[in-house]
């Protein structure tokens, strides 16, 4: 143990000991070092080890897999995970759909129709997608419903539902963008009209219809814009603020369902 | 930077050496790291705003672009059209991106007998439009209206917006008349140009979105933009 020749990390680092306690070099709680030769005693020392030693990431999923939920902790909280699932599902099907889609006004709706009628699998693929943005609208909801009705919301986890907010507005924006690339009759003129209405806003209205088509009249550069927002612009914030929503619900964890309020804080915590 | 408690003054120096800053020199106002942090930030933020600016100009500019050529189309000899009713035509409102840019138009004569001279024209002693071009995109929220001879009026399928036979709106959630194009003849054949939005006395402006208000107080909710 103490014989390692290259100077370690802190974090690899025996800890000192404890007052009171005899100072033999290693003595106070396991080290690092020890964690991970334990770790590597059980196998897992192939490439996996060699990765884990160099990352510490087997210490991040432990304390990020085995930390204390509240007691009552059940079903209803999964529908987070759920949602999150089906954003992955839609990002993994966009990105194979954007393979065989054309964002162009003159072939937009045949390469559609190519990917539903001629590719392999691609009515499954572009099933899955259209269809998974309604379950995806759906569990958003289900998820928000469940956090307000469990009283989740409250402090310490307020900005945590401010950015739920923001990513339920911006799976609408999803929901509103990728409307419009089948490029048929319906989609076409169902956008049109969903623009109409973010310009009927005072003021800022028509400045934000502007913007969307890319200029005065629907035209060639709306598709563009349309597919750019929905492939590029809007997933890339959804997925930074799904990085921020976790890295919240990680550090404050997650809220005892409201009918344990009332027992004692310490049978609140078990250890699962 | 730390400094001894005993020595700090009431109200902090703006000069290093005052406040023990170590190393300071005589006269030094801003500590070297000081300098060094705030340069550090200021030269990110400039490179973050020498890629930002034109990124965000470039997908921001169609918003102040006067984006619609003024372009005539023809729509037939004079001989199609009438006092009493209108006429459906086929024109492109969107030249690039094929059948969907195309959009009807509902054309008639100009009636000096049944129809007011828009403000636009009177005051300035010029002769009316030839022929009334009328669009049908709705001023609720853009859904195509038709035109339904038997009542003389315009219907939206989707909200139920009624205009009269001028386009003016006669029932419904529309906020101003259906928007027109202007019109001349050449050659004995007619022509439909730029599109145009009306108040409710028929005054001209440029053509605006569905929903945008002419009238009243409304109107200075939604003002004229560059690229309309």
């Amino acid at each position: 143990m103490s014989k390692l020749t290259p100077p370690l990390p802190k974090f690899l680092r025996p800890a000192p000991a404890r007052p009171g306690e005899k100072d033999n070099g290693e003595a106070g709680k396991p080290s690092a070092v020890d964690e991970l030769k334990a770790g590597a005693a059980e196998g897992g020392a192939g490439v996996v080890g060699w990765l884990d030693e160099r990352s510490g990431s087997s210490k991040l999923a432990r304390s990020q897999l085995y930390r204390k939920v509240p007691k009552g902790t059940n079903w209803f909280y999964t529908l987070g995970s759920a949602t999150l699932f089906a954003f992955v599902s839609q990002a993994v099907t966009g990105v194979f759909l954007a393979m065989y889609y054309n964002p162009d006004p003159a072939r937009a709706y045949q390469s559609a129709a190519h990917i539903t009628n001629e590719v392999f699998l691609g009515e499954l693929v572009r099933g899955m997608h259209r269809w998974g943005a309604t379950v995806m609208i759906i569990l958003i909801f289900l998820h928000m419903g469940r956090t307000f009705v469990f009283g989740a919301y409250k402090y310490p986890r307020e900005l945590n539902w401010i950015i739920g907010v923001i990513l339920l507005v911006l799976t609408m924006a999803m929901g509103l963008t990728g409307y419009l690339l089948p490029f048929d009759q319906r989609s076409f003129w169902a956008t049109v009209v969903g623009v109409n209405i973010n310009a009927s806003g005072p003021i800022m209205g028509p400045y934000l219809a502007d913007f969307m088509r890319g200029g005065a009249e629907f035209g060639a550069a709306s598709l563009s814009r349309f597919y750019a927002m929905h492939m590029l612009l809007i997933p890339g914030l959804i997925g930074a603020l799904i990085g921020a929503h976790l890295y919240l619900v990680a550090k404050l964890g997650t809220t005892a369902p409201p009918w344990l309020k009332a027992e004692k804080k310490e049978l609140q915590k078990e250890e699962i | 930077m730390a400094d001894t408690p005993s020595k700090k003054p009431k109200r902090k120096s703006r000069y290093t050496a005052d406040r023990g800053v170590a190393g300071a020199f005589e006269g030094e106002t801003m500590t070297r790291r000081g300098l060094m942090t705030g340069g550090a930030l200021a030269a990110g933020g400039v490179a973050s705003a020498a890629f930002g600016l034109p990124a965000l100009g470039f997908a921001l500019g169609p918003m102040f672009e006067d984006g619609t050529p003024d372009r005539w189309q023809d729509l037939g000899p004079e001989a199609d059209f009438n006092v009493e009713s209108y006429v459906p035509k086929v024109m492109n409102l969107v030249a690039e991106i094929g059948e969907a840019g195309k959009t009807t138009v509902y054309v008639r004569k100009f009636d000096p007998k049944r129809d007011e001279p828009s403000p636009s024209d009177k005051e300035k002693n010029k002769e009316p439009q030839p022929y009334v071009a009328i669009s049908t995109r709705c001023a609720h929220l853009g859904c195509p209206v038709r035109y339904i001879q038997a009542s003389q009026r315009f219907v939206c399928p989707c909200h139920g917006g009624v205009y009269d036979f001028q386009g003016k709106v006669d029932g419904g959630p529309p906020v101003r008349p259906l928007d027109r194009f202007y019109t001349r003849v050449i050659n004995g054949r007619v022509q439909v140009g730029e599109r145009f939005s009306v108040n409710s006395e028929l005054r001209r402006f440029k053509p605006r979105d569905p929903s945008n208000h002419l009238d009243g107080l409304w109107q200075y909710l939604y003002p004229s933009r560059p690229s309309t």
